[in-house]
Formats: structure tokens, C-alpha cells, sequence
């Protein structure tokens, strides 16, 4: 009904428990673009440790890499995020057009309920339901 | 395992929400997300009684939940548990969680609250790591800003 493709999530998913990782991400989000150098610098982490990362982040297809000159740029990708937000908010999918069918079916009745009472006239009005 | 919870005014009040929500033929009438007929259902509305629903998507695949009630409190509140025996929410196939409704008379109708727990949270049920409603509240931190720039 509300399908995605599990193995790419489970990598989104993966690639998110990690705190540096997700730490990188932030300040994607922050600085739209930043060359691997500036990425790395706030970290207390080697330069390779760093680029592992970014490959986990590739692979999950949450960020894109690309070289300018001598440096690489490093922007967020917001596609497969999307898509793992999604995911999350699944059931909420489900739930909210249900409920609005349940409310439209639910005040219907209401409303043909009233009706009868209004015409049995035997019936007080229950205006506050 | 997570939840979520969705709250809403509606102008009926809360016998005729129970009843939609406790007869086949209130069922029958809305429990899909999508603008086409339920196809089957089965409420039986005690303690132990099951509860059964199917409905197509307009894809054409079908989807077929079962529970059974659990707690029946009319017209206030009633507890059961579901699972997808086909199609349905994605990833949660075969998995048993727990569907809490209830309903407060409030002016001009109820308010109705619905709580479905005991939600798988990961995409094929990988093992559950550390760090991992951290990086649920992150990624919603981060879809916030990002869902404009795509």
C-alpha cells in the first residue's frame, strides 16, 4: 500500500546512527555546500575517518560529492531523506485520510440523527452532542 | 518500538463515533485511506472479538488487517491490537502492534484521539541500535529545512 524500497532505508537508517555522521549532515544542512577540508575541521577526527563517513553517507545516497578543481564539494541530498521521513511518517499516511473518512462518515450520521430526533420531536435537542 | 498520535474535533458525539467505530457497517464505511469501498469486514465488538478489515489501494493490491478488541468502553474508549496479514503499511507485514481510541464529548461533538503503538521503527526490522531515536529526531530536524530545497 504505502511501499519503499526497505534495503535503500536501511542504509539511510544505518548511516544515521552514527553521531558524526549525523553531525555532518547538520552542518550540510546548515551550509548548503562544503569542501571535504572545511567539513573535516571542526572534527577530532583524521581526515580519512572522515572521507569512511562520507562514504556511508554516499552509499545511502544522502549526500552527492563533486569535484570542483582540486577540491570536492560536499552537498546534502534531500531526495532520500525525504524518503526516509516518509517512511517514518507511514502510519500517519494511513491514519489522517482514514480519520477523514471516519469524520465525514461520523457527522453524517450526526447530522441524520438530529434530523429524526428534531422530527420525533419527542426527543430534546442534543445541540451539545 | 514507536507510536503516533493523532487528535481531531469531530461534529458527532461520542456514541455515534463508537458506533462507526464498533459496527460492521460503520467500519464499512470508512476504514481505508483511500476514496474506494471497503471489501470485507468482520467486528465483533466484545472483549476477545475479532476484528477484520480489507480494502483495496488504487494500485489494485489489497490490504487485509485482523485484530482483536481488547479493552470496550462505550462510548469513551476502546483498545485493540492489529496486524497486517496482507499488504498494508509498509515493513509491518505479520508484526502485531496496539490501536487506542478515544472519544470526548466536547461543544458542538467529540474529540477523538487515536494512538497506534507498538509500531515497528526500522525498515525490515535490522537490529534496533544505539543512537537511534537521536538520529530520528535529527532527520526530523533536518526534513524540516531540506523538504523546500528538493
Amino acid at each position: 500500500m504505502l511501499n519503499y524500497q526497505d534495503r535503500d532505508l536501511d542504509r539511510v537508517f544505518a548511516a544515521l546512527t552514527d553521531p558524526t555522521r549525523r553531525e555532518i549532515l547538520a552542518r550540510l544542512e546548515r551550509e548548503e555546500s562544503l569542501s571535504i577540508k572545511a567539513l573535516a575541521a571542526p572534527f577530532p577526527i583524521k581526515l580519512p575517518a572522515v572521507m569512511k563517513h562520507l562514504d556511508v553517507l554516499g552509499a545511502a545516497g544522502l549526500i552527492t560529492r563533486c569535484k570542483q578543481g582540486r577540491t570536492v564539494d560536499v552537498r546534502l541530498s534531500p531526495a532520500r531523506l525525504q524518503e526516509a521521513a516518509e517512511w517514518l511518517r507511514r502510519y500517519e499516511r494511513f491514519w489522517t485520510p482514514a480519520l477523514d473518512r471516519l469524520a465525514a462518515h461520523a457527522e453524517a450520521k450526526e447530522a441524520e440523527a438530529r434530523q429524526s430526533e428534531a422530527a420525533d420531536g419527542q426527543k430534546t435537542e442534543t445541540a451539545d452532542g | 518500538m514507536t507510536s503516533i498520535t493523532l487528535v481531531r474535533q469531530v461534529a458527532a458525539r461520542p456514541a455515534v463515533l463508537f458506533e462507526a467505530l464498533t459496527t460492521s457497517e460503520g467500519v464499512a464505511a470508512w476504514w481505508s485511506p483511500f476514496d474506494l469501498p471497503v471489501t470485507a469486514t468482520e467486528v465483533d465488538a466484545r472483549i476477545g472479538g475479532i476484528f477484520r478489515v480489507r480494502f483495496p489501494s488504487p494500485d489494485g493490491e489489497e490490504n487485509e488487517a485482523v485484530g482483536e478488541y481488547l479493552e470496550l468502553a462505550p462510548p469513551s474508549r476502546l483498545a485493540m491490537s492489529w496486524r497486517w496479514v496482507d499488504g498494508g503499511v509498509a515493513g509491518d507485514l505479520g508484526h502485531t502492534s496496539r490501536i487506542e481510541i478515544e472519544l470526548r464529548p466536547v461543544e458542538g461533538g467529540s474529540e477523538l484521539t487515536v494512538t497506534h503503538s507498538d509500531l515497528r521503527d526500522e525498515a525490515s526490522g535490522a537490529t534496533h541500535e544505539q543512537g537511534w531515536s537521536a538520529a530520528l529526531a535529527k532527520l526530523a530536524r533536518l526534513m524540516d529545512t531540506t523538504a523546500y530545497h528538493a
